[in-house]
């Protein structure tokens, strides 16, 4: 209170004739009829303060997603340069509009039929869905016995933490790079050295000719270590709320590790394995920079001798938009509608699993 | 975590509660260190491969076993001095992710405060509605905008310059999103206060709000500084060339790298590509060194919206 009464008060004046004096702490003034100053309505500052970030997100969010949709039901969609418009899909129409001679727009599911006939969209599918399943709930449960560990421990709490954290702050095409010369196919690879110890033959792991498997196990091993930084900081920011009492009343109840872990520990940080769950299945269905930058031949290398080994849904979308042929963009919007259908589903199908599990 | 007074009915009791107690934590630290190998070796493998003469490496290839410590025999600085002038561009690189790192946050946070605020705040027809787009399109992966935004920068003249790295991503509805809930947080009659003080709203967003939300706001630019030091496809897309007026090379430093990989210099030199990802990593780590904390505490921060 004592710092309201050094302020000054906006239409308080010291000294008038005729106005009703007004007392206000220590302070006395004279409140006078405000000059007429124009005062914004409160509508439109809302819409003076969104106006600046709205204004890009139509242009490149809004007007985008719109653009995609068009663009993959027009089964012969092509790319026209900036004659008229900066908006393709308008370009498109005018072009249209200008050589009417026997060319018309077309509305269909072609570039669907296209997608769903292409045996390489289907290998994205399948690697995709591979990714997805094993190195997904692989690392979440990995995460979530680390942070558990961790939260168990005194002496060189933050020093742990620390580490796994390091992961999140590296650069993944460098990182992927440097697992590309350790899974190296020599004898003198840094992994091919470790299975040695074992008394196992060096492989080739990413190599043209590597088994499609040994790529895989690859891939896992560094969307593991990628992955694991940002799950376990989530998982230890929500043990930390968890109240010390229910372990004390457990342990007191003579319950186990494991009994505390099942029916404490994971239902208390539902909330967090939801989230976790359903950002890290998203973002596996993305997957992309981290193949690429293992395989390190640039956008669309995907391993192999034909660069496709281990193309994702993402890796397909680019290459399609990447290809020379301007009618192949309808293709790749078609296939990133697709991506965002399943990335909807994967996420309904969440929500309604959970709905009974999660505990707020 | 209090302590607990604890009681036994034997002796024998006890030294059974305290070996196990033992073992636990040794189970629990052998656990952790292992995994916690797993994540530092990629680092330490990249830092001795970097240290490596060319000629110590490649007698490790050919006889087939990795040393896998540096000693007088095979450490030199030769990587560095060849990665510098033959991959002299990493100027560049630095310096044009630097720029574009910095002038998107600034852009980023100049218009998110707005708009959560717009959002958090102050009442005006179709907030809502809009609001609910927004949140809407956080579903849709970004891949099916990038199709769209490559045509539109292209149209506007924007191929290999710093405006399609700044402005095109630069707003982000999860940010506004991650504000927002913070902005609303902030009780209501803090505003009603604010207003019998004559302050009007932008005055209070800028002396009560931001202040208030200073922690949140420090999460959303150390989130946006990595992520462009991170980003990859978008760059690649749109500025992969020289810049039309100042004919310098517009890559970013993982798009530089990448092109290193790629070029024949490198193509076949193991030690040189490992040292080109030193040159990518070290800085983002003493960023991270120097603001460890508030990394941390920010990224987690966003992750517990729930």
């Amino acid at each position: 209170m004592a710092k309201l009464k050094e302020r000054k008060i906006e239409g308080l004046v010291p000294d008038a004739s005729g106005a009703a004096a007004i007392e206000f702490g220590n302070e006395k003034g004279y409140l006078l009829p405000k000059k007429h100053r124009w005062i914004m309505p409160e509508g439109l500052k809302g819409w003076v303060a969104l106006i600046p970030a709205l204004f890009f997100l139509i242009i490149f969010m809004i007007y985008p997603i719109i653009n995609a949709i068009l663009m993959s039901f027009i089964n012969n969609f092509y790319w026209v340069g900036g004659s008229n418009s900066s908006f393709a899909i308008i370009n498109y129409f005018a072009a249209i509009d200008n050589t009417r001679s026997g060319i018309e727009v077309s509305w269909g599911v072609l570039n669907y039929i296209k997608c769903f006939s292409d045996d390489l969209f289907w290998q994205a599918l399948g690697n995709t869905g591979m990714i997805v399943i094993i190195s997904v709930p692989l690392t979440i449960i990995i995460a979530l016995l680390i942070a558990v560990c961790i939260n168990a421990i005194k002496p060189l709490k933050g020093f742990y933490q620390t580490v796994f954290f390091l992961p999140y702050v590296t650069n993944s095409i460098a990182l992927g790079m440097v697992f590309n010369v350790m899974f190296s196919s020599g004898s003198a690879g840094l992994f091919n050295s470790l299975i040695g110890v074992f008394g196992l033959d060096p492989q080739n792991w990413l190599g043209d000719m590597a088994p499609k498997a040994n790529m895989f196990l690859v891939i896992v091993i560094y969307s593991i270590w990628n992955g694991l930084a940002f799950k376990i900081l989530v998982f230890m920011s929500g043990l930390a709320t968890i109240d010390r009492q229910y372990y004390d009343a457990a342990r007191i109840d003579g319950a186990s590790r494991a009994m505390i872990f099942k029916k404490i520990t994971v239902p208390l940080l539902s909330p967090q394995i939801l989230y976790i769950t359903i950002t890290s299945f998203i973002g596996a269905t993305k997957s992309y920079t981290q193949i690429i930058s293992l395989f390190g031949g640039g956008q669309i290398d995907f391993g192999g001798t034909d660069g496709n080994r281990w193309i994702t849904i993402v890796g397909y979308i680019y290459k399609y938009m990447l290809s020379t042929n301007e009618s192949a963009l309808g293709r790749a919007a078609a296939g990133s509608i697709i991506l965002l259908v399943i990335v909807l589903i994967i996420t309904g199908l969440q929500f309604l699993v959970s709905n009974k599990r999660v505990y707020y | 975590m209090a302590e607990h007074e604890m009681y036994f009915a034997s002796e024998a009791q006890l030294r059974q509660y305290k070996a196990r107690k033992i073992i636990t934590q040794v189970l629990l630290y052998g656990f952790l260190t292992l995994i916690g190998l797993f994540i530092i070796i990629p680092f330490y493998y990249m830092i001795i491969t970097s240290l490596k003469s060319t000629t110590a490496y490649d007698n490790e290839q050919i006889r087939g076993e990795l040393v896998f410590w540096l000693n007088q025999t095979n450490v030199s600085v030769e990587q560095y001095a060849k990665v510098l002038s033959k991959g002299g561009d990493f100027g560049y690189f630095y310096l044009n992710t630097v720029i574009v790192a910095v002038a998107s946050t600034a852009f980023t946070i100049v218009t998110t405060i707005f708009a959560s605020f717009a959002f958090a705040r102050v009442d005006f027809k179709g907030k809502n509605f809009i609001f609910m787009i927004l949140m809407a399109t956080m579903m849709v992966p970004g891949e099916m905008m990038i199709l769209t935004n490559y045509q539109t920068a292209l149209s506007f003249g924007w191929k290999n310059t710093y405006a399609a790295l700044i402005l095109v991503h630069g707003v982000s509805v999860f940010y506004i999103f991650y504000l927002r809930q913070t902005f609303q947080q902030i009780p209501n009659e803090l505003f009603l206060a604010a207003k019998v003080d004559g302050y009007g709203h932008f005055s209070y967003l800028l002396k009560v709000m931001i202040p208030i939300a200073s922690p949140t706001i420090v999460s959303i630019i150390i989130l946006s500084l990595m992520g462009a030091w991170n980003a990859y496809v978008w760059p690649q897309l749109i500025a992969s060339g020289k810049n039309p007026r100042f004919g310098n090379s517009m890559l970013l430093v993982s798009n530089g790298l990448m092109a290193k990989f790629q070029s024949s210099e490198f193509s076949s030199d193991d030690p040189a590509k490992i040292t080109g990802s030193m040159f990518a990593t070290v800085p983002l780590f003493i960023f991270f060194l120097i603001f460890r904390k508030y990394i941390m505490r920010g990224v987690s921060r966003s992750g517990i919206k729930g």
